[in-house]
């Protein structure tokens, strides 16, 4: 048996290296960053746009073959060894996973050097193991590797998190004490899994699965990873621990893990439905789709309701990506192909558009040194710009055309009345009208009340000085965050409606084949 | 009955062009460099329109489709009738409006001309999509960017009233378009399968009759740009914004997108057929005579010229509402027609209402005593603008209220005919007090000088324009009168 | 009689059961931050020794295969795999130790910038606090 499987050029071994890329450089980071200050940023920043590039062949290949890339670790085949499997699905994710973390590090440059002036070596270190962590849980093949790397990524984003204010230590205290409930119960239901059919392997294991569809251990297995991975997305009730650690964490990280924790989990629950429990199991067998439905109902409404009653920018944020969740988790559990398509490019979506926002409250946290919502006045008068961005952003979370949101809104409505489950269409709709509401408001403070000036709250976060501008509304100058932030932001809001435009391309060619056909 | 299409990609340059002004636009270093690309734009824009009318007037329509993003639907353009004439109106209007925007803001000295400028851009251009629209997706994508572009001209004075009228704006808008149009749409894609517009509708053999009045009304209310009671009282609240907006927005674009999605879908995807077969019509008429009743009743009794004026468009909408939902041929020819001939109309009394505001700061009714004299100009405008409102002849509003009568015969209902008899008189009785204090008040009551001081020439050139236009409608309304008819052919199918 | 066979013949199951019971009760009930960081290290314990238990087999020995490269020899002896016991599981729980005490040194991390912040571990005093100030 030869060390590599066939020839062992880079290409055949990207599946391996988009994921050890981040890994190393996030030790070499950690190392070099205790001799010096500054070397740790430029090797995670050249890390990252290499593991994107990486992942961007991968997904070209991918489409290009059209059939999922098996990568053996040390040459070992399934289901002995441990496979990396690159398909239609875990590529767009992986894809996903890297270009939000490159452009999230790229926007946030003077953030980090500030903010984490004498942590640089950790913090690097940090962004980029769990990088790898969520790109390994997303490669993976294995029931068990899965849940080695989704604790990698979830430590380091524990530690992310904890770096963050003052009370961000008990928050993150609780997020690990939740976190580690979920994945224990994960791991606990990967026992029973290989209790009934002696394999770790997914695909494996699917193969096994029409044979044992009414095994107790495997209802007790799909039970037991269901309820850790839902602990682990969020979803109302056990979403308790999300709202504090986002809220209370630095601008950076909450950049990097809002956006990707509940997305990625998600992703992991599609993936062990589909690919693990195979879907005649989940939908067919089982029957979940009413249950699930009415959690993700109970979801949306708890979320878009408690959005409302926030204050504070990052805060209400917190509380609608838990509505979002319930958006994802009720799109895939309706059962049909429209849902999970749905489903599938909202996790695109939905990480898009709350990367944006994180990246707009960083800007404002930069402008104004506060995070309440009232600190945004005169804002599309002072920041036209990072405004537009932003009402893109805001645009795409209510689910108006062009922007992203709309569209994959749309699949998951029309999916809804394909199933009949008519309350989850109204549940999505009044979500949306509440969104409009939220970020109106915010709209109409920006818009409606003159700028105040907040630069003697925020001598270290305003180092350019910015000179005290006229009260009044109409002399306002305009001044903008720097070129370093504005560029990322204001690509990733034009990539929104990029997103939007180009969704039937999207469902087409990469999610129509990450759906298995027996989902009609 | 097959139609000609042709290729061609010249209805998404209509769409675009404005759009592609706004960098100019926000980078202009002068006014008069950033006007000089509101009215290049706005001049390219009517010629690409009227470059296209020939091949429509040939029977013919434009297709042209930008991204397919769902798999039967795509951001499709079709330039049909019906779409071009409420182009041509909003395009052709949209000059005359921005001559008066220039004239008005810059005499008030407004501030934050360049964003107004920018915004209209965007709301013109959301206008012209909407018309051209191929499908009710591309319709909706349209019709929400040309909510959201119109919020910050109508809140333009972001004070508390401004504040306080946006919000209600948006909560009728906003709430009626993602509350019950969108979900109607999803619903009309799940059971139909497109979401195209066909001359005889597609909801046909797909849905019975209980579904497809639940969705006739979620269209009919979700479209709350119509201002159909109850849905209507955004349109008075907008009032707030500077004279212009009002003018183009509120009589022309907004309001007319709002008449036109619900002629569309009544037409294009209900179908004509469905309408009547399951009685859905009568009742569409009915809401639409009590909004035309009701609101030229509350239009008596408000004292700010603006709200009046406000009252009436939301009467005279519905008219079109009315007309099309007759389903007799001369009805909808009359309904379709109304679009222009009442947004020619209507923009000319906007004009003078702004025109007055500009040169004496008076907003009400009751302080205008005299004014003819002040401004003989304007209150002769203002005239021919309420008798082409009223339906009275020599102006273009009596060639559709004519039809609209017809069609009431031809259909049968005499009710309809009393409603449209009712509320002419009443129309006459809102607007006649107005011009009749202005020039014939007894000599003790006038409240003015008696010396002429016109608004700026550049208030006062665009509200004779759009006068002249008026009469000029009532001999030669050819151009709109032919569109209508062909629109009507080709719903009706004879 | 019969309940008592039952408990035995699972006795492996009954064991990481209650233990998970009590790791979660601990982290759901207790004031203290440290005696909740406790209940979830038992809580992975448990998880951890189901994993051990479910590897073992009555008679079982060691997986170490004494004649692995006699085969192309001819004198091939037979392994049965009834004979050894599963390594598998419990190579897998030494990753599973490690991610445990990982999380263990994270969470104790955590613990200690508490106290730094609030100088206090009991929950309730540290709510108490975080009200007095917000």
């Amino acid at each position: 048996m030869t060390f590599f499987d066939g020839d062992s050029s880079l290409i055949s071994n990207l599946p391996a290296i988009v994921v050890t890329l981040p890994l190393f450089a996030s030790l070499i980071a950690g190392f070099l960053g205790w001799k010096n200050r500054k070397a740790p940023y430029p090797i995670a920043a050249v890390a990252l746009f290499l593991t994107f590039i990486s992942s961007v062949v991968l997904m070209i290949q991918v489409m290009s073959t059209g059939v999922a890339i098996e990568y053996r670790m040390a040459g070992w085949a399934a289901p002995v060894g441990i496979v990396y499997v690159i398909d239609h699905l875990s590529a767009l994710v992986i894809l996903l996973i890297t270009s939000i973390a490159f452009v999230n590090f790229i926007a946030n440059k003077s953030n980090i050097d500030t903010v984490f002036r004498n942590k640089a070596g950790a913090f690097n270190s940090l962004y980029l193991l769990f990088t790898a962590g969520l790109l390994g849980m997303t490669a993976t093949g294995d029931a068990f590797n899965l849940y080695v790397l989704m604790e990698i990524a979830s430590l380091s984003g524990y530690a992310l998190i904890g770096l963050g204010s003052n009370r961000a230590p008990l928050s993150t205290l609780n997020y690990l004490f939740l976190g580690t409930i979920g994945a224990t119960f994960y791991l606990l239901g990967v026992g029973y899994i290989y209790i009934a059919t002696g394999s770790l392997n997914m695909a494996d294991i699917a193969s096994i699965m029409p044979k044992i569809l009414d095994s107790s251990m495997i209802l007790f297995a799909f039970i037991i990873c269901m309820v850790g991975l839902l602990i682990k997305m969020a979803i109302f009730p056990l979403h308790g621990w999300l709202p504090n650690a986002y809220s209370e964490s630095a601008n950076v990280a909450a950049g990097l893990i809002a956006p990707l924790t509940t997305k990625v989990t998600i992703y992991i629950m599609i993936r062990i439905c589909l690919t693990l429990f195979t879907p005649q199991y989940t939908f067919d067998y089982l029957n979940t789709s009413d249950l699930m439905v009415w959690l993700a109902i109970g979801t949306i409404i708890f979320g878009s309701l408690s959005a409302l009653a926030q204050k504070d920018y990052k805060r209400m944020l917190t509380y609608i990506i838990i509505a979002e969740v319930g958006y994802m988790v009720g799109g895939f559990f309706l059962g049909n192909r429209i849902g999970v398509s749905g489903a599938i490019l909202h996790i695109v979506n939905d990480a898009a558009m709350t990367l944006a926002l994180f990246m707009a409250a960083g800007i404002f946290m930069w402008k104004t040194g506060e995070e309440s919502q009232e600190s945004l006045k005169g804002m599309f008068a002072k920041m036209p710009f990072t405004m537009a961005g932003f009402t893109v952003a805001a645009l795409s979370v209510v689910g108006v055309p062009p922007t992203c949101g709309f569209f994959s809104k749309w699949y998951l409505i029309s999916g809804g009345i394909a199933a009949g489950q008519y309350f989850f269409v109204a549940a999505l709709i009044f979500s949306s009208l509440v969104n409009a509401i939220l970020f109106f408001r915010i709209f109409e403070i920006a818009h409606f009340e003159p700028f105040k000036d907040h630069h003697h709250h925020s001598s270290n976060h305003s180092n350019k000085g910015e000179e005290a501008s006229a009260h009044d509304t109409h002399e306002q100058t305009i001044k903008e965050a720097p070129l370093g932030m504005l560029i990322p932001f204001m690509a990733v809001s034009i990539l929104l409606v990029v997103l939007g435009l180009y969704s039937g391309q999207i469902v087409n060619n990469i999610i129509n084949f990450a759906i298995p056909s027996s989902i009609l | 009955m097959s139609i000609e299409t042709v290729l061609s990609i010249k209805p998404v340059l209509a769409v675009l062009v404005s759009l592609l002004a706004i960098p100019g636009i926000i980078s202009s270093r002068s006014q008069n460099i950033r006007e000089a690309w509101t009215f290049a734009a706005a001049g390219i824009k009517l010629l690409l329109v009227v470059s296209m009318l020939p091949i429509i007037l040939d029977g013919k329509t434009i297709n042209y489709t930008l991204v397919q993003v769902f798999p039967d639907v795509g951001i499709s353009f079709r330039v049909d009738a019906l779409g071009m004439l409420f182009a041509l109106v909003a395009s052709s209007l949209w000059i005359v409006t921005s001559l008066y925007s220039v004239g008005y803001m810059r005499s008030l000295d407004e501030h934050s001309q360049t964003r107004y400028f920018a915004f209209f851009a965007v709301a013109i251009s959301a206008t012209i999509g909407v018309a051209f629209s191929a499908n009710l997706l591309t319709l909706y994508l349209f019709y929400e960017i040309l909510s959201l572009a119109t919020y910050p001209l109508v809140t333009h004075h972001q004070d508390k009233e401004a504040r306080s009228s946006g919000r209600k704006y948006l909560l009728y808008i906003l709430g009626g378009s993602i509350g019950l149009a969108l979900p109607a749409m999803l619903i009309t894609y799940h059971f139909t399968g497109t979401l195209d517009f066909a001359p005889h509708g597609v909801m046909a053999g797909h849905i019975n009759s209980g579904l497809a009045m639940l969705l006739s009304m979620m269209f009919l209310f979700g479209f709350a740009k119509v201002g159909i009671m109850p849905m209507h009282s955004w349109l008075p609240a907008a009032m707030v914004a500077p004279t212009p907006v009002s003018a183009l927005l509120h009589a022309v674009a907004v309001v007319k997108v709002g008449a036109f999605s619900v002629v569309r879908v009544m037409t294009g995807i209900i179908g004509t057929g469905v309408l009547a077969d399951f009685n859905i019509n009568g009742i569409i008429c009915a809401i639409a005579s009590i909004t035309i009743v009701v609101a030229s009743l509350i239009a008596l009794s408000q004292d700010e010229l603006k709200r009046r004026l406000a009252f009436s468009t939301i009467g005279q909408l519905s008219y079109i509402i009315l007309g099309v939902a007759l389903l007799s041929k001369s009805g909808m020819t009359g309904g379709i027609l109304h679009i222009a001939m009442h947004a020619f109309g209507k923009i000319t009394l906007f004009f003078c209402a702004g025109a007055i505001f500009c040169a004496t700061g008076i907003k009400y009714i009751s302080k205008m005593k005299g004014i003819g004299r002040r401004m003989p100009i304007t209150m002769t405008a203002f005239l021919i603008g309420s008798l082409s409102v009223i339906g009275f002849p020599p102006c273009g509003g009596f060639i559709s209220k004519w039809h609209l009568v017809l069609g009431t015969i031809e259909s049968g209902s005499l009710i309809f005919l009393i409603v449209l008899l009712l509320s002419s008189f009443l129309n006459a009785a809102y607007f006649f007090p107005v011009f009749y204090n202005a020039f014939f008040c007894s000599a003790d009551e006038v409240l003015f000088e008696d010396r002429v001081e016109e608004a700026p020439l550049w208030c006062v050139v665009p509200l004779v324009i759009t006068a002249s236009i008026s009469i000029l409608l009532f001999f030669y309304p050819q151009p709109f009168l032919n569109l209508a008819s062909l629109a009507v052919q080709t719903i009706m199918g004879v | 009689m019969d309940i008592v066979s039952l408990i035995a013949a699972k006795a492996n199951y009954w064991t990481y059961v209650i233990l998970l019971m009590v790791g979660l009760y601990a982290m759901v009930a207790k004031n203290n931050l440290v005696k909740k960081i406790v209940g979830m290290v038992i809580f992975q314990t448990a998880v951890i020794l189901f994993y051990v238990s479910i590897g073992y087999k009555k008679g079982g020995t060691l997986p170490i295969i004494m004649h692995g490269h006699d085969h192309g020899h001819g004198v091939e002896s037979v392994i049965k795999a009834a004979d050894y016991i599963n390594p598998l599981p419990h190579v897998l729980m030494l990753t599973a130790i490690v991610v445990g005490v990982a999380t263990l040194g994270v969470a104790l991390a955590l613990a200690i910038k508490v106290y730094q912040e609030y100088g206090t571990l009991e929950e309730d005093e540290i709510r108490k606090q975080i009200e007095l100030k917000g």
